[in-house]
């Protein structure tokens, strides 16, 4: 029996002193001064780039580019914790950024690498600048706000109204139990939807006030009922096929949902609306990992993105706004002039940034939302 | 039918002294089987000591990690928490064991509620496994044999697509204008749709049929081992077939029903994908919970506290069991 014992551990040390030999040498080759090989290794949210963009850049550049999505920053947000991701430019949202770089994460971006950090548009870089000051690690890819999606068609039958220009219609509960049986959900995403009720009852999103907190909560029981899910997917489905009437959504996926409603056989009308109370902005940022392997490139990418004629060619594709001033001509019209995409100076001034909470307001607002979600 | 067929199953004997001849002049087995010689470590051992190698890296070491996660501090940084030791001038390691993110879980009942909770279905799950599997067992342990590869393949055939895709599937049979609402209404049996996606009833559906092979396999493993002259003698003293089910095939079948009701049991206990793709938002399981607190609220120790948790709650009464289990087993060892 001890002499099991024995080998066994004898084999499990061996084991280890191989593994940690390994692990030196890996450590010690990004270190290596030499020139860069010519690979680069992107992680970004799927469905969100223009179709040759990739293409381009590697028949410019010669640089060969892996490209990987994800679909949450929860995802990316836990790869870039644990370290070693492998990956060279990623894309979070800027209130998850704002607080992978406080944690390290990330390495300052040097600018003189960057000459077409002049295009971007200042007021964009200003609003970024709220949660990586002076734009130090990061540079916007896309933004857009978190509003109401509807179908104007049911939401007359149901209110006797076809537009939406409040977050009363889903935050009363009288207009909520009206819309029960057509179908109002909400995304599943505890940040987003409190700091909507918040706006809507007139209090400041990022206050971390507890009792604000619990005034949003109570809002939210108050209209529960009434909700038939909280997913931050499915509704893009269900609003193009008509299943249900009113989401409260992301302004791309509410467009996206609204191009293929009226692709569909059956043609299904879909609108979008940042209520006039004021809605939360969002930004997705590109960013370089302290630890990419290929940091070099990392900024070639930036740059190219940064292109006016490549970042309108992304935003046509996937409709959502770019923070880049010299590409604005560039975009199509029918996005440009699309205030649900580019918002209006009026209504850019009642948009909220959503900052980074800290770990104990997280863990309540999380809490406080478990409640919402299953009545516990 | 000729029930008594002496060696049916096993490798015909000089077949066997062939196959492992063959192994032993097998160039990489003698070299490896000289330098562990060499160690003093005889083949016997060796082949013990390979799977405890196994679960030594693939299942102690990472559950000490999470061990040692679940009694740290959280932090903002890389890892997001705190390590346990702690240089002081470079002298001195300072351990810091940190045992309120298990005192935490006491302080909520949310924790508690979804414990029990998924212990709840997870065992309802169980015992519908078990309704459901132990006829199929039954039959096909009893059909001729050329049947029995047939059947036997039918209920492994669903291994061989994604289990994702597969319950992936049951939401286009259980949705609003699924198959099951559509047939029913172009039937007319029923006019409005039958609200079952997004129900604890559709998450009923996915455990079960997701880990029924698991239950039918052991079983009909069990069962078709069974001494069938068993049987005869009880039918030739004049015993009824449902008497003679009762006093003699259920209880030698009995460690196959736990063993297959633990196949199912414990994994359905933390089960996520099942609940999160077919359950309503109210759905409260531990799974989900673990989730939230690593992702939403990247508080990797309480997540590390409550999977911890979760394995102590389950590990204990298994043990329990697995001891009587083989005290039992020893007992029906004399009398064989």
């Amino acid at each position: 029996m001890r002499n099991t014992y024995r080998s066994g551990l004898l084999v499990a040390a061996l084991t280890l002193a191989v593994t940690a030999c390994g692990k030196k040498e890996e450590a010690a080759a990004p270190a290596a001064p030499a020139a860069e090989e010519k690979v680069l290794n992107v992680y970004n949210w799927s469905d969100y780039i223009a179709e040759d963009t990739i293409a381009s850049f590697e028949q410019q550049t010669g640089i060969k580019v892996n490209y990987d999505v994800f679909d949450s920053n929860e995802v990316l947000e836990t790869k870039l914790l644990a370290g070693k991701t492998g990956y060279d430019v990623v894309v979070p949202s800027a209130s998850f950024l704002e607080r992978q770089i406080k944690a390290g994460v990330f390495m300052a971006l040097d600018k003189a690498k960057l000459p077409n950090l002049a295009k971007m548009d200042p007021e964009i870089m200003q609003r970024v600048g709220l949660h990586d000051p002076g734009n130090a690690h990061s540079v916007p890819y896309l933004w857009g706000t978190t509003g109401i999606g509807y179908n104007p068609e049911k939401v007359k039958a149901a209110l006797g109204v076809d537009t939406i220009d409040s977050w009363e219609t889903v935050f009363k509960p009288e207009n909520a139990a009206k819309l029960k049986d057509c179908g109002m959900v909400m995304l599943d995403a505890p940040t987003e939807v409190f700091d909507s009720a918040l706006i809507y009852l007139g209090k400041d999103p990022n206050s971390e006030s507890e009792e604000d907190l619990n005034a949003a909560r109570d809002l939210m029981m108050g209209v529960r009922p009434y909700v038939r899910y909280f997913h931050s997917s499915q509704y893009i489905n269900d609003l193009a096929n008509g299943e249900i009437c009113v989401a409260l959504g992301w302004s791309g996926d509410i467009l996206q949902a609204q191009a293929r409603g009226a692709e569909a056989e059956k043609p299904v009308t879909v609108a979008y609306a940042i209520p006039k109370e004021g809605a939360i902005v969002w930004f997705d940022m590109l960013a370089i990992p302290a630890d990419a392997p290929h940091p070099d490139n990392a900024h070639k990418f930036i740059n190219y993105i940064m292109e006016p004629a490549v970042i309108a060619a992304i935003s046509n594709y996937v409709a959502y706004a770019n923070g880049n001033a010299a590409s604005f001509e560039m975009v199509d019209e029918a996005v440009r002039t699309d205030p649900s995409v580019y918002p209006t100076p009026e209504v850019k001034a009642k948009l909220y940034p959503s900052l980074a909470e800290s770990q104990e307001y997280s863990r309540l607002s999380n809490r406080a939302w478990t409640t919402v979600r299953t009545g516990q | 039918m000729s029930a008594y067929e002496p060696r049916r199953r096993g490798v015909h004997p000089v077949l066997l002294a062939e196959l492992l001849s063959w192994i032993r002049a097998f160039g990489p087995y003698r070299w490896a089987s000289n330098r562990f010689r060499d160690w003093g470590v005889g083949g016997r051992t060796a082949v013990i000591g390979l799977p405890y190698l196994w679960l030594l890296l693939f299942f102690l070491i990472p559950f000490i990690i999470v061990l040692k996660i679940s009694v740290s501090d959280i932090r903002l940084g890389m890892p997001p928490y705190e390590p346990l030791l702690h240089w002081v001038e470079h002298q001195v390691v300072t351990l810091r064991v940190n045992l309120g993110n298990y005192a935490f879980l006491f302080e909520d009942p949310l924790y508690r509620n979804a414990y029990l909770n998924s212990i709840f279905t997870a065992g309802a799950s169980t015992i519908l496994c078990l309704l459901i599997g132990y006829p199929m067992a039954y039959g096909i342990a009893r059909t001729s044999p050329s049947w029995r590869n047939l059947l036997l393949m039918m209920v492994m055939l669903p291994f061989w697509t994604s289990f994702l895709l597969r319950v992936y599937a049951w939401i286009g049979i259980l949705k609003n204008n699924g198959l099951i609402n559509n047939v029913l209404m172009a039937m007319g049996v029923i006019d409005e749709p039958i609200v079952m996606l997004q129900t604890d009833f559709a998450v009923y559906v996915g455990i079960v049929y997701s880990y029924l092979p698991f239950m039918v396999l052991p079983l009909y493993a069990n069962l078709e081992k069974m001494d069938i002259t068993l049987l005869e003698a009880a039918a030739d003293l004049g015993c009824h077939p449902v008497k003679a089910f009762l006093t003699i095939t259920l209880p030698l079948s009995v460690p196959g029903i736990v063993a297959g009701s633990m196949l199912v049991f414990i994994p359905a206990v933390g089960e996520f994908v099942i609940p999160a793709l077919l359950g309503g938002p109210d759905s409260l399981m531990i799974g989900r919970v673990l989730w939230e607190e690593f992702f939403h609220n990247r508080d990797w120790p309480v997540a590390s506290a409550v999977a911890i948790a979760m394995l102590v709650l389950l590990v204990g009464p298994i043990m329990i069991l697995q001891y009587n289990q083989a005290k039992q087993g020893g007992a029906g060892g004399v009398h064989r």
